[in-house]
């Protein structure tokens, strides 16, 4: 594939190159600044409110927005349903570049980054969320290390190392389910420690469930959200198979998506009711987590629905995006906008620009490792001398 | 069933590493804990602080924390409110009441029972003394914050313009003075005896009794008694704490118990997800095993209909043929026989004439 990629004898330079080239390079600079001034230099974190958008988006939306690789692995390995097939391996990409990118951009944010093996080989504080969080991740990042190989031994040709970790397909499946299980609802339980600084709409002992429920239509949408990019950049890589398949695969997630997320309303408000929250919603805070709530879940359940029904597939992608944005509204509002609540406006917190800029770096720099892979590994095509094994 | 032993093995493997995780759930059980005996704590009265920053100077000094740009007794300092930094273990802010004039109130770690901080930390670099303090290890801390998050009070302070060894700081009691048995520094230097130094359970006698003996002076009220499961340090108030800037909704709960619950979950989840999951996947494996046969009889089934059909086509076109055939056979013989008897006429006409 690299060949017929580098004989186009196109210049370096695309818009594409140029763009990424310059982020990376203001990325670097960023990582100086950090690592050189502290934290201090670069974020506008304080005293008061310690997390910032490194938490809100790099790991609370990185980490439930690589959910697609569970939910599809386990969807097709699992509940034997073949035809989602062609997705798993773009979904596995994702989540493995996903967790990756979580776990780099965390030495960014934390004091001393050198220290993260700590909490699993040095001193285990079993009785924090933090830790179960960490060990999950750890471990489901390995996990998906190991899922991702087979795509990497393919293109390496190394056969009998291939069929090895093939085999292994299913234990690791399971393994994704139950760690997903356990550190995405985990990062929930994050702030069940904190409950005069989360505003009480948000603050729910349900917040573990609210995460892992919200963390499965997650991923589905990201995994569909990025098949629609990938359609428009990649369309030639794609074989017969991944093209044929790929509508099937865009009808059974949306399908799979509304169920979910009417399930997800349900417990929501069942929320409300269990904890006797309904008087918050008459405040502009209320207001603000019903915009959340209505435009942003119950809307796309039923965009979803809509576009099952009518087999109408733009319908369906749109809909992927405006999910994805509706969990990183409902991240962002827990960790951040809802969180401190109490505090007066001028101890807020906004983020920097440099902050901001470490985030895009670290998407970037995702974009750039996803674009080296599938153009060179058999992701959207199935390597001629495996055809056909599942 | 469909799983050979080698899937089996797999999925023990799998089973059995995710289980080795759950180790996370020991620390959560629902417990009651009513504190270390005889640990140390102190007593805040807000009706005696007179708002020095004695106190603060004399932390400043025991802790040997860096110089501040204004002095300590400028008391101009107080107009602004302020918050513990890195700094500044302890700063003393005024508010303005209920009651005419100012209250003072002394902030610094409330050193809990069952402190947010260490049920939140991942390292354990949290540690609550049997002496009552709740100390620090920057040798295990990796700097997540996490503490600053979880404290009720915000407390912690972190330091942000450290490059490579940002430490989480906070107020001490001053421990090792505690362990050679002397006072805090704060309790040492406040002149008015708004710092009382003692074990707990003393100083909440002593906190009630004020109470009892004089009910106008003071809101019926220990602060720290029991919020988030009660802390070694406790306050007294002329007003209600809400407007001292001591948060009211904390609840009695303590931290390691509200988080419980989301961590008993742990072996729920590790215990019942691969026993249910494989039975997922043997169901589904096995639906697809009976789909595939039920197909492949089908096909079969179809394809010795189409046999069969096809030799009974055979047969019949072949009995067909030999029918034709016989006919033709039939008609040539009875045509060489008519010949042949025309020609013998001919032969014998011709014969009879001659």
């Amino acid at each position: 594939m690299n060949a017929e990629t580098n004989a186009t004898g196109r210049s370096a330079l695309t818009p594409f190159t140029i763009v990424s080239g310059i982020i990376v390079i203001i990325g670097l600079v960023l990582t100086w600044l950090r690592f050189t001034g502290g934290l201090g230099a670069v974020t506008n974190l304080d005293h008061n409110n310690p997390w910032g958008i490194w938490i809100s988006f790099d790991l609370l939306c990185g980490v439930a927005l690589a959910a697609g690789g569970y939910t599809t692995t386990a969807a097709c390995y699992l509940f034997g349903i073949k035809r989602f097939h062609s997705a798993v391996r773009p979904a596995i990409l994702t989540a493995f570049l996903g967790y990756a990118l979580v776990v780099f951009a965390l030495h960014y944010d934390v004091g001393r980054p050198w220290r993260l093996p700590y909490p699993i080989f040095l001193s285990q504080g079993t009785s924090s969320l933090l830790f179960e969080v960490g060990l999950c991740v750890f471990i489901y990042l390995s996990v998906l290390a190991i899922e991702f190989t087979p795509i990497a031994f393919e293109w390496l040709g190394l056969k009998k190392l291939r069929n090895i970790i093939h085999g292994w397909t299913i234990a690791l499946t399971i393994m994704g389910v139950v760690l997903s299980t356990m550190h995405q609802s985990s990062l929930g339980a994050l702030f069940l420690i904190a409950p005069n600084k989360l505003h009480p709409l948000w603050y729910s002992t349900y917040l573990p469930l609210y995460f892992f429920i919200s963390s499965m239509f997650a991923g589905m949408s990201m995994v569909l959200f990025e098949s629609a990019l990938a359609h428009r950049n990649f369309h030639h890589l794609m074989d017969t198979a991944h093209r044929e398949e790929s509508d099937g695969v865009a009808l059974g997630f949306a399908k799979a998506c509304s169920w979910v997320m009417f399930g997800y309303l349900a417990i929501k408000v069942l929320g409300l009711a269990v904890e006797d929250k309904w008087a918050y919603l008459a405040t502009g805070w209320g207001a603000w987590f019903l915009v959340e709530l209505v435009s942003f879940v119950a809307m796309p359940c039923l965009a979803y629905a809509i576009g099952y029904r009518d087999r109408n597939i733009g319908l369906i992608k749109a809909t992927a995006a405006w999910t994805v944005l509706g969990i990183v509204l409902n991240r962002f509002n827990v960790s951040l906008v809802a969180f401190n609540w109490q505090l007066p406006s001028a101890e807020r917190y906004f983020p920097s620009v440099m902050e901001i800029g470490v985030s895009v770096f670290v998407v970037t720099v995702g974009v750039i490792v996803y674009r080296f892979v599938v153009t060179r590994m058999p992701v959207f095509y199935e390597h001629p001398q495996y055809k056909g094994e599942h | 069933m469909s799983i050979n032993r080698r899937t089996f093995l797999g999925l023990l493997g799998a089973t059995s590493v995710v289980a080795a995780t759950g180790q996370a759930a020991h620390a959560a059980g629902t417990h009651h804990f009513e504190g270390h005996p005889g640990a140390k704590g102190v007593l805040f009265d807000a009706t005696r602080c007179i708002g020095c920053r004695k106190c603060e100077e004399a932390c400043n000094v025991v802790n040997e924390l860096p110089r501040l740009d204004r002095p300590f007794d400028d008391l101009t300092v107080l107009e602004a409110k302020r918050r513990t930094t890195e700094k500044e273990y302890t700063v003393v802010n005024q508010y303005q009441t209920s009651r005419p004039g100012v209250v003072f109130r002394k902030q610094q770690c409330n050193h809990c029972q069952e402190p947010a901080c260490a049920s939140a930390c991942f390292v354990k670099a949290f540690y609550k003394t049997p002496e009552g303090a709740v100390v620090y290890d920057a040798s295990l801390c990796v700097g997540c914050r996490y503490c600053m998050v979880a404290c009720p009070w915000s407390v912690p302070a972190y330091e942000y313009d450290e490059a490579l060894s940002p430490r989480v700081m906070k107020c001490t009691m001053c421990h090792p003075r505690i362990l050679e048995g002397k006072l805090p520094g704060c309790v040492e230097a406040c002149p008015k005896g708004a710092l009382s130094f003692g074990t707990r359970k003393e100083l909440i006698d002593v906190a009630r009794q004020r109470i009892r003996n004089y009910p106008d002076r003071y809101v019926d009220h220990i602060y720290g008694e029991r919020e988030m499961g009660g802390s070694n340090w406790l306050y007294l108030s002329g007003v209600p704490f809400g407007e001292l800037g001591l948060p009211g909704d904390l609840g009695t709960t303590s931290a390691p118990e509200l988080t419980s619950g989301a961590l008993a979950a742990v072996p729920v989840v590790t215990g019942l997800w691969p026993i249910l999951l494989t039975g997922l996947y043997a169901i589904s494996k096995k639906r697809e095993k009976r789909e595939k046969q039920d197909k492949e009889a089908a096909v079969a089934a179809a394809l010795k209909k189409a046999a069969e059909q096809a030799e009974a086509k055979l047969a019949s076109e072949l009995e067909k043929a030999e029918v034709a055939n016989k006919r033709r056979i039939e008609v040539e013989v009875k045509n060489a026989v008519e010949q042949a008897m025309k020609a013998k006429d001919t032969e014998s006409n011709e014969e009879a004439q001659s």
